[in-house]
């Protein structure tokens, strides 16, 4: 706004003021529409809040074989003050929860918060008095992360929606978007090229089997 | 040393007393597990700990484990529940279990803690769980559950689900955020 105004006052006096500022809006809205929105989404900075085996998945997906970086999302801190993507990966106790819901609020907004398989997202097996049956009843969710745990691929393509939710609506605070968005993901369909150092791509039929 | 001499020995120094070495597990085909267990009164469980800790026959040094059971309805079970305290010898290289039975309403049992420091811990975790008190315990606080639980989660007559604590949170919504 503040540019705005200059260019208006600098006008004044050529005439031409009208068209310089149509012009002026008209790129603002365009960088503010898809140039803040693209970055955003491939610059996320997920907060990992991995307490069980699902943690483990989460940093294969961060180490060099699936490589989250390749979507920009490299950045793990471990203060929910530099954070936006919250990534809740494993089994959350009766503790834990109140921890959880502290970390959520700590974090700047945009946000958004990725439920990361089985345990997070409906409690999974353990249906105790210390396991929440999803966290989804205590706090926002966007997107829910299929499986136990889910492979790489599975959190890569959560991760996917989530940037898909960031180009649609990114720029709006959680507070405009309502109770999460709710979204499931599915594991990719079909065969997944594991690379050459895998045996089962070679035979083709095991790891068929192991992304069914 | 076996542990039978272990127990010759605690039977020699407390005679009132009757100690019956029984083994720890009987499989279904009649064999039978060499670790043995005897029962102890509560009320002298102190003085037999202190026994089997100093004399030199026996000299457990070593409080490897401690654990508790609820036996409510269990077949056959005349008390509810059981304290059991797992002994190892490091001079001898024997074990033996030690179980001591108490009752509702209040379940109390002394604290070894001035036996063997490290039963600080496992005591606390009895009395989260099962609500075991123990007398003279240097901080008997909750250490799993959180501490305004009320419940005791492993008495047999907690439901598995609990009753209600895990749905009693305040709810985070974006509007609230």
């Amino acid at each position: 706004m503040e540019l705005k105004r200059t260019v208006e006052l600098t006008n004044v006096h050529t005439g031409g003021a009208d068209f310089a500022v149509t012009r002026f809006d008209h790129l603002m809205d365009a960088l503010k529409r898809h140039g803040i929105n693209w970055a955003r989404r491939h610059s996320l900075w997920p907060m990992p809040f991995a307490t069980a085996c699902c943690g483990i998945e989460l940093m294969a997906t961060g180490a060099s074989r699936y490589d989250i970086a390749r979507f920009g999302a490299e950045a793990m801190r471990f203060s929910p003050r530099q954070c936006d993507l919250l990534i809740v990966a494993g089994r959350v106790v009766m503790k834990m929860m109140p921890v959880l819901q502290k970390i959520y609020l700590q974090m700047t907004e945009p946000k958004w918060v990725i439920s990361m398989g089985a345990c997070a997202s409906s409690g999974g097996v353990f249906d105790t008095y210390a396991v929440i049956q999803g966290i989804d009843q205590f706090m926002p969710v966007d997107v829910y992360v299929p499986g136990c745990p889910p492979r790489p691929e599975t959190l890569l393509e959560g991760l996917m929606r989530i940037q898909q939710i960031v180009a649609e609506d990114g720029v709006k605070t959680s507070r405009e978007r309502g109770r999460g968005l709710r979204i499931v993901v599915s594991p990719p369909a079909g065969r997944v090229e594991l690379g050459p150092g895998f045996v089962g791509a070679e035979r083709g039929t095991a790891s068929s089997d192991i992304h069914r | 040393m076996a542990t039978t001499d272990a127990i010759a020995a605690l039977q020699e120094r407390f005679p009132e007393l009757h100690f019956e070495a029984r083994p720890l597990v009987v499989y279904a085909d009649g064999r039978a597990s060499d670790q043995l267990w005897v029962r102890v009164p509560v009320e002298r469980l102190l003085e037999v700990m202190g026994f089997l800790y100093d004399d030199p026959r026996t000299r457990f040094e070593q409080l490897s484990d401690l654990t508790a059971v609820d036996y409510l309805n269990y077949p056959g079970a005349t008390d509810r529940f059981a304290v059991i305290y797992a002994l190892l010898s490091l001079t001898h290289n024997h074990r033996l279990w030690v179980k001591v039975f108490v009752n509702d309403p209040d379940p109390t049992v002394p604290s070894v803690t001035s036996i063997w420091r490290g039963a600080e811990w496992p005591e606390r975790e009895v009395y989260d769980m099962f609500g075991i008190r123990f007398t003279d315990h240097p901080d008997l606080r909750r250490i799993l559950m959180p501490q305004n639980f009320t419940d005791h989660p492993l008495r047999k007559d907690y439901p598995l689900t609990g009753k209600g604590e895990r749905e009693a949170f305040e709810v985070v919504t974006r509007e609230s955020a």
